[in-house]
């Protein structure tokens, strides 16, 4: 067996794990379920270990069935290794293996007729997530997609009991399904301008055609889908509703990858297919993300601050780092891609375990409200301690991965913008303080609880507990999980060899020559110097400096209307005044109807088309 | 070859778009999401056709005559069952939610908001 043979076996296994758990789940005792399941995902997990070190010297390429190009004209279907690529399919099946371990005892009672059907759709969401990450054919990325998309939409509405998580699944499939139907019109377009449907062969392609209005309606298309999948504002409104009501394991795979998935997606589709010398212009490409990711970080981030379900919370502040990580993608400079890679990394490991430590609250209390719960968590001291140690990850404090991400991004962006660091540090600042503000009001009982907010919201109360046994202790491995996935949000930032291993993979993402001659069978190209990507101690200080903040932020709305001098207590009213005038219109606009997003969706594709056609 | 086709395909798509901001009732939306979905396979079908062509197949006819693109024929096929799935998954999520909510008006639907 070749190095390239492992390719396919990253989406083959968790499908053929899927299939024996849908037949046979209804025959097979408890404990060989979950067996099978950590046996599948614990494959694919080393699958790609192997599939990482043997790609460490050129790009993988697997042209499934032998049917290779012939003088330059393929009609096969690719699947290509690079190191990126099977980091991010690295990435899915590390979280798939921890949610699977997260899971073991967080069913309790499947549905009785239908037992094996949780597990099976979450190797179906992996083998997704898997060909979605290391396809080379834009027609196959699509089907993935959908693939990836389809389950997610079934998990999000797996408790069909309860109408919340029905309309949250509803919103999120009729948005992400008319969005990838956007993307296959944006295919065929390509496909009738070059006839072929390789990532690698379309972008030879296109270097021999002038850019025009039929390739920008072409990228604008295809990257509809994307976009809506990465939740980039105005595409986002599905994502909240989606993650607040799904089961809590889905919610950790739905924020710590798939999103992410999106970004990737955008820069992969840019990189090989639309950066040639006819394409779209890179200043175009870059002006055009810089703006959207900084206005997609700006609106996570105040969404975030408002938020008293945790996990709508959690959703918005996945929204706000996903604009942070397209600003990163969006620079073109290995190092912004570098950090990007470290910034994804720490940031799934935070992310799924602040939702996992959420999981807990809802498994003991029926609530995921910040004021409802408001010092009930007082006798969970551990999970008090992973929820802030998460905040302050996602506050960026060193030396947590996140931070490090955060670090070389921002000195990426600032060879760029002067003032973007600016808005990476604000940005982790209101989403790490407001995951802090809800540690001290649930864990430690401070301040007060508001219950009468204004504007409209969500309550996180009269959710369906997850586990019905009454059972007097936490679960062991939904508090070891989350530690676990700190500690690698942790080990990230500690271990220099990570740090590396990624600025790696970046130099070779933006390799586009090589990329193209890997896929046609060609010599493998140079390779691009490998940026810097450790820790500096400008970086070190803008981590403390956000996490600071972060901090302050959370103790001035805990405390900030009770400290004993005036001049404090007006700056907390006059920041409470002016957030009620320019925040409650921006809630107004989250409005739940499926019709409003539908508009969003059709009004952001005209505004980048304009705004693309314009620069072009 | 006519500009005819590609602008049907975009009208078709447009209508399902304006079928679904303006729908009050969830199935209603689920079906003009089809009727957006049916442009992607006009599209598709319009891009393979070759004036003259006959189906891709050669059994009885001979392998240098004139035959339209079997490529897209199998890419909208692929397109057919993506579709069936996600109309399948979210008609049954709409049934349910009528069982559990009694509605199907998106207007009166107001949990997830803010």
């Amino acid at each position: 067996m070749t190095t390239a043979d492992l390719l396919p076996l990253a989406v083959a296994v968790p499908l053929l794990g899927a299939v024996l758990l849908a037949a046979a789940g209804n025959r097979l005792p408890r404990l060989a379920r979950d067996v099978i399941v950590t046996v599948a995902a614990a494959a694919v997990l080393a699958d790609l270990v192997a599939l990482w070190h043997g790609s460490a010297h050129g790009r993988v390429v697997n042209w499934l069935g032998g049917y290779r190009p012939r003088h330059g004209v393929s009609v096969g279907i690719v699947l290509v290794g690079d190191r990126t690529g099977v980091a991010v399919a690295l990435l899915a099946a590390l979280l798939v293996l921890a949610v699977v371990c997260y899971s073991w005892r967080y069913f309790a009672e499947p549905p009785a007729r239908h037992a094996g059907t949780f597990p099976a759709l979450i190797l179906l969401f992996e083998a997704g997530m898997c060909g979605f990450a290391l396809t080379g054919d834009l027609f196959d990325a699509f089907v993935f997609f959908e693939l990836m998309g389809t389950v997610a939409y079934a998990l999000t509405g797996y408790h069909i009991e309860d109408p919340r998580p029905l309309q949250g699944a509803l919103t999120f499939g009729v948005v992400n399904s008319l969005a990838a139907y956007a993307t296959l019109l944006g295919i065929g377009l390509l496909y009738a301008r070059t006839g072929e449907l390789g990532f690698a062969s379309i972008g030879a392609a296109l270097e021999g055609h002038r850019a025009d209005a039929l390739l920008v309606t072409a990228f604008v298309l295809v990257l509809t889908g994307l976009l809506v999948k990465a939740a980039v504002v105005p595409f986002h409104f599905w994502l909240p509703d989606a993650h607040s009501v799904a089961p809590t394991p889905v919610c950790m795979l739905l924020s710590g990858v798939m999103v992410e998935l999106g970004v990737y997606g955008v820069a992969r589709v840019y990189t090989v297919v639309f950066a040639g010398p006819h394409g779209i212009p890179h200043g175009a490409f870059r002006d055009t993300f810089v703006g959207f990711g900084v206005l997609t970080a700006l609106t996570g981030a105040v969404m975030c601050w408002q938020q008293r379900h945790l996990k709508r919370m959690l959703a918005f502040s996945t929204i706000a780092h996903v604009g942070l990580f397209l600003t990163g993608v969006a620079l073109l400079t290995p190092q912004g891609l570098a950090g990007t890679a470290l910034y994804v990394a720490g940031h799934a490991g935070a992310k799924a375990a602040l939702f996992g430590v959420t999981g807990v609250l809802l498994d003991r209390y029926g609530s995921v409200d910040e004021d409802t719960l408001h010092g009930r968590a007082r006798e969970l001291p551990l999970a008090g301690v992973l929820f802030t140690l998460g905040g302050l990850a996602l506050a960026g404090l060193p030396p947590f991965g996140l931070g490090l991400g955060k670090a070389v991004a921002e000195h990426a962006a600032a060879a760029d913008l002067r003032w973007l660091p600016a808005v990476f540090v604000a940005v982790s600042a209101a989403t790490g303080g407001a995951v802090l503000r809800a540690a001290l009001h649930v864990f430690a009982g401070a301040g007060t609880a508001d219950h009468h907010r204004p504007g409209p919201q969500a309550t996180g109360d009269a959710e369906e507990p997850e586990i019905r046994e009454a059972s007097r202790r936490v679960p062991a491995p939904m508090l070891v999980v989350p530690a676990v996935l700190l500690a690698g949000s942790l080990a990230v930032g500690v271990l220099p060899a990570v740090a590396h291993a990624l600025a790696g993979a970046a130099a070779s993402f933006t390799d586009r020559a090589g990329y193209l001659s890997a896929a046609a069978d060609g010599p493998a190209g140079r390779t691009n110097p490998v940026p810097q990507a450790g820790w500096t101690t400008e970086g070190v200080l803008l981590g403390c400096l956000s996490a600071l903040l972060a901090v302050a932020c959370a103790a001035g709305s805990v405390w900030g209307a009770k400290v004993p001098w005036p001049a404090g207590r007006r700056a907390a009213l006059t920041v409470r005044t002016a957030s009620r005038r320019v925040i409650l219109p921006l809630r107004r606009l989250h409005s739940g109807h499926l019709g409003d997003y539908v508009s969003w969706l059709a009004g952001g594709i005209a505004v980048l088309l304009l705004v693309l056609l314009a620069q072009v | 070859m006519t500009i005819l086709p590609y602008l049907a395909a975009g009208w078709i798509f447009l209508a399902g778009l304006y079928g679904m901001v303006t729908s009050r009732n969830i199935i209603r939306t689920i079906g003009c999401l089809s009727v957006a979905q049916s442009a992607t396979y006009v599209l598709l079908l319009a891009i393979g056709y070759r004036r003259g062509g006959t189906a891709p197949v050669f059994s009885d006819a001979s392998p240098r005559s004139r035959v339209v693109d079997p490529v897209v024929q199998a890419l909208t096929l692929t397109d057919v069952v993506v579709g069936a799935t996600v109309t399948a998954l979210l008609l049954a999520l709409a049934i349910q939610l009528r069982k559990r909510h009694g509605t199907l008006d998106p207007d009166a639907l107001t949990g997830l908001k803010g």
